[in-house]
């Protein structure tokens, strides 16, 4: 593998596939970073596990990208030999992990999206897409169940769980509008059948978040605002560091095999 | 693929073990659990005793709901539990690289690796708690530091090859021990470990493979190998026990069938395994008085250190004070979520009432 970071083509399809193969690396190695940490061993496994799905993901949908662009680039260089800019993930999924609400949060917002995303993607034009697609759903599902059952105990637990809670939504409310929105480059494939648009998601998504807010008796945030730029790959400063520690190995060991 | 290859490597270390018949001490609890021979007596009647020894050396299993001396259950309540502390201890110093491993494949393997010490964790706190101990009760003493957990997870892992070294030399050490506690007198310990043992191996096999990757690499990755084998060698003898001769185990144990093996016995069956295996990855043990001799087909090591063995356990090792840092400030900040919980569980109860 060359030290030097690798060189992205503009291919539409290459790049809608690394936006949700970036999205499920990132919050993988969130999660990732709770192993040992949680507060019960029960959260130590399953959180591992929500990883786990989602760095399988992530491997599955960079080894397409690497048949689609035809350049050479196996999954460990699009996962660790980019520059940050060319890192195409959500601004919701790099920002830190915070406390277990915040966390669970994260995990919460972003699994009933891509439930309902993998739903649709199984029925992608894209053979490959939809076969990815056909397993992710099985994985996501549980993942949302499991966010969702703690958004509801901890929303309704103690003062201080829902405080928490409460918390957590409010500070990442403004991120999760980035997952409803396309990019420009992705109209074609949206017309072809091969992506789905995920605006058309959007209510759905509401609907299923609103009826666990409720349940949980906390309060979605009413701001409009959502903050946009990671699927362009104009970070926040936590992907720095958070690609420090991932990159790590491979850029003070450059050409190992490992 | 995977629960296949598991499944055959497990088969070959328990025909490995299976001609042997000698004593054993539980690795992961280094001969700290050890009851007074008084104790033996002290409860039940000499004919309660005699039924229960003639079960034990008819090799029928104890199981939860029968008669057994108090001090066969304090002695297994001790053992289970330190070995379900090591477990969960253990997740630290490999969780130390789950954000910085350097490939994918690595990455996953080792998060799914550390997922498995955790599981370990639970399934043997569920065993202790089949003699009426609680794991909140357990864990509270690990906290406060009234249990121990193994020596071996007070060595800092600063390299990736630290990760290799962990899996092919302290996983291969555990499971020299851990094979023959799935044939222990206790039913849910054995049955435990049947299940911790196949996991084990496959780690271990994970970990030496990471090790060639290594030891074929360029320079600096054959330095790193060498570096962690010096480190992990010594520390991971010491993990079987003191010597036999100084030992201060009573015989209870292996009367009860808990242990199989001595700790000088497995200690050299793991070195016999071992040095073989160190020489086809082209590393030096380091050990300058190793040598194979002829006459007992055994290799000889030099002179351990059990000063530094006792400075760790004492809580004195590199890690010794991190370690429980970090378990007491996961427990500590994960507080409000477990009363979180509780609450939630106790509203609903009452909202179906």
């Amino acid at each position: 593998m060359p030290a030097t970071s690798i060189a992205l083509a503009t291919d539409p399809l290459l790049r809608f596939i690394l936006r949700r193969a970036d999205d499920a690396l990132v919050l993988g190695h969130r999660l990732s970073e709770w192993c040992g940490h949680a507060p019960m061993l029960e959260e130590d496994m399953a959180l591992a596990n929500i990883a786990l799905d989602l760095l399988g993901q992530a491997r599955a949908l960079y080894a397409y990208a690497g048949v689609v662009e035809g350049a050479g680039h196996d999954e460990d260089a699009y996962a660790y030999l980019r520059d940050p800019a060319d890192y195409l993930n959500l601004l919701l999924v790099e920002q830190p992990n915070g406390d277990f609400a915040r966390t669970i949060v994260r995990v919460w917002l972003y699994s009933a999206f891509m439930d309902l995303w993998w739903q649709r993607m199984t029925a992608s034009k894209d053979a490959q897409l939809a076969a990815i697609a056909a397993r992710a759903v099985k994985e996501v599902a549980y993942h949302l169940r499991h966010a969702a059952a703690w958004v509801v105990r901890l929303g309704d637990g103690t003062p201080e769980s829902h405080q928490r809670a409460q918390a957590g939504l409010a500070l990442l409310w403004p991120y999760a509008g980035e997952m409803l929105t396309s990019e420009p480059d992705e109209a074609a494939l949206i017309a072809a059948g091969v992506a789905c648009d995920p605006e058309t998601l959007r209510a759905p998504w509401l609907g299923r978040v609103k009826a666990v807010a409720a349940e949980a008796g906390i309060s979605l945030p009413t701001t409009p605002f959502s903050q946009q730029g990671g699927r362009r790959g104009h970070h926040g400063e936590a992907m720095g560091h958070l690609l420090a520690e991932l990159q790590y190995m491979q850029r003070t060991y450059p050409a190992a095999q490992w | 693929m995977h629960l296949l290859l598991k499944f055959i490597d497990f088969c070959k270390i328990v025909s490995y073990f299976s001609g042997l018949n000698l004593k054993d001490v539980a690795m992961y609890t280094q001969g700290l659990t050890h009851e007074p021979e008084a104790a033996v007596h002290a409860v039940g009647d000499e004919a309660a005793l005699t039924r229960f020894q003639a079960r034990i050396d008819g090799e029928q299993r104890i199981e939860p709901n029968d008669a057994m001396p108090a001090a066969y259950r304090r002695t297994l309540v001790r053992q289970i539990s330190q070995h379900a502390h090591s477990e969960i201890v253990g997740m630290l110093p490999e969780g130390n690289w789950i954000t910085r491993a350097p490939t994918l494949r690595r990455k996953v393997a080792l998060l799914a690796k550390v997922q498995d010490e955790c599981g370990h964790g639970l399934y043997l706190y569920a065993a202790a708690e089949t003699l009426d101990a609680t794991r909140e009760q357990l864990y509270d003493d690990l906290l406060a530091g009234k249990a121990r957990y193994s020596s071996i997870f007070n060595y800092p892992t600063p390299t990736w090859a630290d990760i290799g070294a962990i899996g092919w030399l302290v996983d291969g050490a555990a499971l020299m021990n851990q094979i023959p506690l799935c044939r222990c007198s206790y039913g849910p310990y054995a049955r435990a470990m049947i299940r911790v043992c196949k996991e084990e191996s496959f780690h271990q096999r994970q970990g030496y493979e990471i090790m060639l990757t290594l030891a074929r690499g360029t320079p600096a990755q054959q330095r790193m190998a060498q570096d962690a084998l010096n480190r992990w060698w010594w520390p991971c003898l010491m993990m079987f026990g003191p010597p036999d001769g100084e030992s201060q185990h009573s015989d209870t144990s292996t009367l009860w069938k808990i242990k199989r093996f001595s700790n000088d016995e497995l200690r050299q069956k793991f070195i016999d395994a071992t040095v073989p295996q160190a020489h086809f990855l082209g590393l030096t043990i380091p050990d300058a008085a190793l040598r194979f001799d002829e006459a007992t087909g055994h290799w000889q090591h030099g002179a351990i250190d059990w000063e530094e063995f006792r400075q760790v356990l004492a809580g004195n090792g590199p890690c010794n004070n991190e370690r429980m840092a970090a378990r007491r400030k996961a427990h500590d900040e994960g507080a409000w979520v477990r009363e979180a919980a509780l609450a939630h569980a106790s509203k609903q109860a009452k909202r179906a009432a």
